[in-house]
């Protein structure tokens, strides 16, 4: 009991509102079976924190602070770390989970704190009308499918007719959410859809890939995380399946997942909505104000990889909002709330990230009040064994949104209307 | 000196037989009653309910479950995840598909639907015993969360899967959804934990608790003196579901508002209640609540000393958490094997006697 008093006035020394700075809390998870998609994206959210402290002197002149608060990919944890970094003035949750993105989703719209699910979490999100303070700009899950069929229309010479695609997806909330989107696309194109669910955490992928090799589909997309993704990468390679025609989701394209197939895993595909690789400006600031320096988050070995990227764009989105936050309220100390407005005014262009030292890094894309999503543009990135590199094979290009948009509008209605909520645009 | 029996007359026999025959005890518990339902929920702010009490009103609900069921009649369970999850899909099914009905009907429903769904398992057991049980319990954990996935009408077919509460009030005030108060929250797990643990100490302590432990003891003899054995286990099975049902069903609609089936009833979840048993004591409704609170407290203050006092890298304390759960663990089984529950009876014992210990 002692030790929980002391531990309790210790936290709310901690936890005492202090103004003096832009405090992003990262929800990460370098524990559990998750976490190695989680330590790279943390590292790369702090290090580009790090980087605009040690370079700029901060946001706006506010030096920015990263609250890291382990969740482990649970729930539960999740909730707590919400609960416990939300009283100092957090200004946007990313908590790299579709899990806890739903947790959140009520909680933080009451509270008047905005979430950036980027390329997770509830994909009709993007319908800002309905979720106000839920954003995942710039590309979504059922952007991600339509790109990948997409993809696909384009290598195959625009018709998929006939064809058969199946879907090896993780059997959560997360894997489930780009059916609606492939069955609306299935009857659109005429190609058959096939659906092999994994149970978490998929290290057990052995008759989904037998009930592959018996079907012989044309085309495996995946929608995989963590330990998942390798297994199911070293289980194509087993059968001899063309990693040509394997397409992974963004979550399903980072190193982890193909190196251990080794040379095997040559050829497989992944969707991206960012740059790969570290032939970007902005990685010689980062070695010098940040590697060099000591101050890398973690072990300092994840710059460049894929992941790392993603979590340095996630950061550079969130600063980005943080000084059009400041811009329109006309206060460097801006709130959850402002931070909100920020978000929704954001515009990223070629010239911005230019600008950043991320020339061509991600599509260009403006927030606005009904759009929360962006302008869903999504690439394809290859693996190359040899050179152990990912490559952009196909540049940022338009998904369906004749398909998407009905979707996208029947879930947020329905959302609304269980939760009565007033469309606000 | 204070807790003693001396002096302490009962003139009647609903006297004699209460809960806690020592005054000390009882004026205690009546001071632990006031505290809770009177003091704390003006105290409490979003932090205390959601990562302390919540969690550990709910698991403590769970545990006296298990208890009941592995405490008081012997028959281990490894389904306790997979109950808790009917508690809460039949909590969410309840709700949107009666939106104007109570709340605590639903709840109390989803129990009764647990209740059920608990006796069903619970039919092996006539037959087999221990660990040979304990599989297919466990069986019934992965049955359920399979199912829970795959059939879309307990979801009401959403795209994602999840099941999400909706805002329902009791009073005028909403305990569900993303307006709750705090206090409120806190409230309504307070009085199913209350009602739970008043209905649960006054069973195991009845005819019916008898014969699960004597079942439990032995149940070749129990059977000879007379106690029906399908009819104590299947009692104990439904009994214990109900609680661990009710204890899902708040879970889900009142703690954590969205729900992914394979991800918050795990076997994880069975796993731990299973653990507050363990450190907390089998057997005993207090042991439960001990064990429920060591086990939900003890990760928060870790992080709490770990990250913000020390400011330890946190995978590293999320590491040492693990550690130190597991050791404690190990310790408790070798040094006490009858858990926190023990050492309060020790403790109690040596109340009596002090300050003239012979």
């Amino acid at each position: 009991m002692k030790k929980l008093g002391l531990a309790t006035v210790a936290a709310m020394m901690v936890g005492a509102p202090v103004m003096a700075d832009l405090v992003f809390p990262s929800l990460s998870y370098r524990t559990g079976p998750y976490a190695a998609g989680g330590i790279p994206f943390a590292d790369g959210y702090a290090d580009y924190m790090t980087l605009l402290n040690e370079r700029d002197g901060g946001i706006g002149g506010v030096p920015a602070r990263i609250l890291e608060c382990e969740t482990g990919y649970n729930t539960e944890k999740g909730v707590e770390c919400y609960e416990a970094t939300k009283g100092e003035g957090s200004l946007v949750y990313q908590p790299l989970s579709t899990g806890i993105t739903y947790q959140l989703i009520p909680k933080a719209t009451a509270d008047g704190i905005p979430i950036h699910s980027m390329g997770y979490g509830r994909t009709s999100a993007k319908n800002g009308d309905v979720f106000s303070n839920v954003f995942n700009y710039p590309a979504n899950y059922w952007d991600g499918a339509s790109g990948g069929v997409n993809y696909l229309l384009e290598t195959n010479g625009g018709d998929l007719s006939g064809k058969k695609i199946a879907l090896v997806y993780h059997n959560s909330a997360y894997g489930k959410e780009p059916i609606r989107t492939l069955e609306g696309l299935a009857e659109k194109h005429g190609f058959e859809l096939s659906l092999l669910p994994v149970d978490h955490p998929g290290q057990e992928q052995k008759s989904q890939w037998l009930q592959i090799r018996r079907e012989r589909p044309d085309f495996v997309l995946m929608w995989g995380w963590g330990v998942m993704n390798q297994v199911a990468v070293q289980e194509a390679a087993n059968i001899r399946f063309n990693m040509e025609n394997f397409i992974g989701i963004w979550w399903s394209g980072s190193e982890n997942d193909v190196l251990p197939a080794g040379d095997a895993a040559n050829g497989y595909k992944a969707l991206t909505f960012h740059g790969v690789g570290s032939d970007f400006p902005i990685f010689e600031d980062i070695q010098k104000y940040v590697v060099d320096a000591g101050k890398a988050a973690g072990a300092g070995d994840q710059v460049g990889s894929v992941l790392y990227n993603r979590g340095l764009y996630a950061a550079m989105l969130a600063a980005e909002a943080a000084k059009e936050a400041q811009e329109i309220h006309g206060v460097a100390e801006i709130t959850a709330v402002q931070m909100r407005d920020g978000m929704e005014a954001l515009e990223i262009s070629e010239a911005k990230m230019a600008d950043l030292g991320l020339p061509n890094f991600g599509p260009s894309f403006a927030v606005s009040c009904s759009n929360h999503g962006g302008d869903a543009l999504v690439g394809v990135t290859q693996w190359d064994a040899s050179a152990k590199t990912w490559s952009l094979i196909s540049d940022f290009k338009a998904t369906d949104g004749d398909v998407i948009g009905p979707l996208i509008d029947e879930d947020s209605k329905a959302y609304a209307a269980e939760n009565g909520i007033e469309g606000r645009c | 000196m204070l807790y003693r029996e001396a002096g302490d007359f009962s003139t009647t026999y609903r006297q004699d037989s209460q809960t806690f025959p020592i005054k000390f005890d009882r004026y205690r518990y009546y001071a632990v009653l006031l505290v809770a339902f009177a003091v704390v929920p003006f105290l409490v702010n979003d932090y205390w309910v959601n990562a302390i009490l919540v969690p550990f009103l709910i698991y403590s609900i769970a545990a006296i479950g298990l208890n009941i069921l592995t405490g008081y009649c012997g028959q281990v369970s490894l389904g306790t995840g997979g109950f808790m999850a009917v508690g809460a899909y039949a909590c969410y099914k309840l709700m949107t598909a009666f939106p104007d009905v109570n709340i605590l009907i639903h709840i109390l429903l989803a129990g009764g639907i647990t209740a059920a769904v608990g006796t069903a398992f619970g039919l092996p057991s006539l037959r087999i015993k221990g660990f040979y049980l304990a599989v297919a319990t466990l069986a019934a954990q992965f049955f359920l969360l399979w199912l829970f996935n795959r059939v879309g009408w307990f979801y009401n077919y959403s795209a994602s899967g999840q099941i999400n509460a909706p805002e329902r009030m009791v009073f005028g005030v909403p305990v569900t959804g993303p307006n709750v108060e705090p206090w409120a929250m806190y409230m309504i797990c307070l009085v199913f934990v209350f009602f739970c643990g008043i209905l649960a100490r006054n069973l195991t302590r009845g005819s019916v608790g008898r014969t699960w432990m004597a079942i439990r003891d032995m149940d070749i003899a129990a059977e000879i003196i007379g106690v029906n054995p399908l009819k104590a286990k299947l009692t104990a099975f439904a009994v214990s579901s109900f609680f661990v049902g009710i204890a899902g069903a708040l879970f889900f609609a009142v703690y954590l508002g969205a729900v992914e089936v394979g991800e918050a009833f795990s076997i994880q979840k069975s796993f731990i209640v299973l653990f507050m048993i363990i450190i907390g004591g089998l057997g005993s409704i207090f042991g439960s609540f001990a064990g429920a609170a060591l086990l939900v407290v003890l990760p928060v203050v870790l992080k709490l000393v770990g990250v913000d006092m020390f400011g330890w890298p946190t995978d590293i304390v999320a590491h040492l958490q693990l550690v130190i759960v597991g050791l404690l663990i190990i310790v408790f089984l070798i040094l006490e094997p009858h858990g926190l529950a023990q050492l309060w009876r020790v403790a109690k014992e040596k109340l009596r006697l002090w300050p003239f210990p012979h």
